[in-house]
């Protein structure tokens, strides 16, 4: 799932300035998270309709990162899409670019900030568990990811900073080493924590292909 | 006046300068250092130092720069943004002026996947024109990139960066090129000179804006030494432009040491004429020894 977190409202209208508006959400990532379905994309018409911003329409994306389907459904709302200034897109730096793609003579404003790849713990309640480094290395550490859930990245962990099982940047972090380590040792496996971990490959990323 | 460097000083009074790149070795020898610097010595105003070029471990540029100074011999730093983040940028700058490297060049920097060791993880926490603004600021306002303020010395540094005439869009580099000017940047060594019109039309550009009263503009010269390196540099180098009639010719030589030094010449004397050039960089990738000979044949230095 692709956290997200809706900006700030007057941070938004300022980017906004003038109407009128089309507002595009997401069935997926922004619909679970509460930012970008049709319940957070009607709120937004109303609250920009009392800044006396006119809305021209609104759809919502079934879901926003997939072009052809977007290409289909956005066919049918071309006529509001063209009578309006601004396009807000209510989902992730994904489904932005994606819509980008298909409207072009029109300024898209992104209404979400993206945050990280997560895990929906209850509801609202996400937690960050994979950076898409390229590389799955999770056998090593018990199916914890140190790559994405220690600050440091460290793969030989745990740092001196850890305290009652707390990490050093926050005391509402717990350390993954520390976590490691007492499922380690309640499997007895402990050994695996005297490996050396080498370098990672980070060539792996797809941050240098782009596409595959 | 007094000047943060021979280099400005030289700038400033309207000489023609002359930079010349040594690159540092794979290894911890100093002596790969000051054989080059022997060499050279006399026939450049201030000697770039390279950080980790195209992405492949060397001796630090830093490194490098303390045994030009206790040479006698004035360095330019370079610091690439690939390898380090704000924090360590800003002490970097800190630890080499107060050693007296008082030249730094500023560059973005090759990407890692270039180099020796693809598989590292670049760093890239600014551009190099943010780096140039940061460095800026803390030279001339005393603070740092978080607002604070520097307690014990502004760096006193003579900010360099480089430029790509032959990148495109052509307009953008021109745009850009200014960015680094409202950044900061004192002096700019831009990517070696092989393709003259090309430079001329840049040239035409820089002055139409004014641009050459506002930055001491060093032009690029890379001596070519042989037909392999001469394709590798015509094909395989991103940003370089090096024209057919120049490859021809040393496609056709018989002796390309000969050709790629008279070519360099040449290159050299049509520079020097081109109004807004403020002196040369000269970069001779394992060829540090050609550099006396084009300095003393173009008349360059010693000065009279």
């Amino acid at each position: 799932m692709i956290i997200t977190k809706q900006k700030e409202f007057n941070d938004l209208i300022k980017c906004i300035a003038k109407g009128p508006v089309f507002i595009i959400g997401c069935s997926e990532c922004a619909t679970v998270c509460h930012t970008g379905g049709e319940e957070e994309v009607l709120s937004m018409k109303k609250a920009l309709e009392k800044k006396d911003i006119d809305i021209t329409g609104w759809v919502i994306l079934e879901p926003a990162c997939n072009l052809q389907k977007d290409k289909l459904l956005l066919k049918n709302h071309m006529n509001t899409i063209k009578n309006a200034k601004k396009i807000l897109v209510l989902a992730c730096g994904n489904g932005v670019q994606t819509v980008a793609e298909i409207i072009k003579d029109i300024d898209i404003i992104p209404g979400c900030d993206t945050l990280f790849l997560g895990e929906i713990k209850h509801a609202n309640d996400f937690v960050k568990t994979c950076t898409l480094c390229g590389e799955c290395i999770q056998d090593l550490f018990d199916s914890f990811c140190p790559v994405a859930r220690c600050p440091k990245s460290m793969l030989n962990g745990p740092c001196g900073g850890v305290k009652n099982g707390k990490c050093e940047i926050s005391s509402d972090i717990d350390c993954i080493w520390d976590i490691i380590y007492k499922d380690l040792k309640k499997k007895g496996q402990l050994s695996k924590f005297k490996e050396i971990n080498k370098p990672k490959d980070w060539s792996k990323s797809i941050e240098m292909r782009r596409t595959i | 006046m007094s000047y943060r460097s021979n280099l400005e000083k030289i700038l400033s009074e309207n000489k023609f300068a002359i930079t010349a790149e040594i690159g540092p070795p794979k290894g911890s020898d100093q002596n790969k250092i000051k054989d080059k610097a022997d060499i050279l010595k006399g026939y450049a105003d201030a000697f770039n130092v390279t950080d980790n070029q195209t992405a492949v471990v060397r001796l630090s540029s830093w490194g490098g720069c303390f045994i030009l100074l206790k040479m006698g011999l004035e360095p330019v730093m370079q610091i690439t943004c690939r390898d380090r983040n704000r924090i360590a940028l800003q002490s970097d700058v800190l630890g080499a002026t107060a050693n007296g490297i008082r030249n730094i060049l500023f560059i973005t920097g090759d990407h890692q996947s270039f180099g020796n060791h693809p598989s590292a993880k670049g760093v890239y926490d600014l551009d190099s024109i943010q780096l140039v603004q940061v460095i800026n600021d803390m030279r001339n306002k005393g603070i740092f990139q978080n607002g604070e303020k520097i307690i014990a010395g502004k760096p006193e540094v003579f900010i360099g960066a480089a430029t790509n005439p032959f990148s495109e869009p052509f307009d953008l580099t021109i745009d850009r090129l200014e960015k680094k000017i409202n950044a900061g940047t004192d002096f700019i060594q831009t990517q070696s000179i092989f393709n003259l019109d090309k430079f001329n039309l840049w040239m035409d550009e820089i002055i139409s804006r004014g641009l050459d009263r506002k930055i001491h503009i060093l032009a690029g010269i890379t001596p070519l030494k042989s037909i392999k390196m001469t394709e590798r540099m015509k094909f395989h180098v991103p940003g370089v432009d090096i024209p057919d009639n120049i490859y021809e010719r040393m496609k056709k030589t018989i002796n390309p040491l000969n050709e790629g030094f008279d070519i360099s010449l040449e290159l050299i004397n049509e520079v020097k004429k081109i109004k807004g050039v403020h002196g040369l960089h000269i970069t001779a990738l394992f060829w540090e020894n050609i550099i006396p000979y084009l300095v003393k044949e173009s008349g360059l230095l010693p000065r009279t």
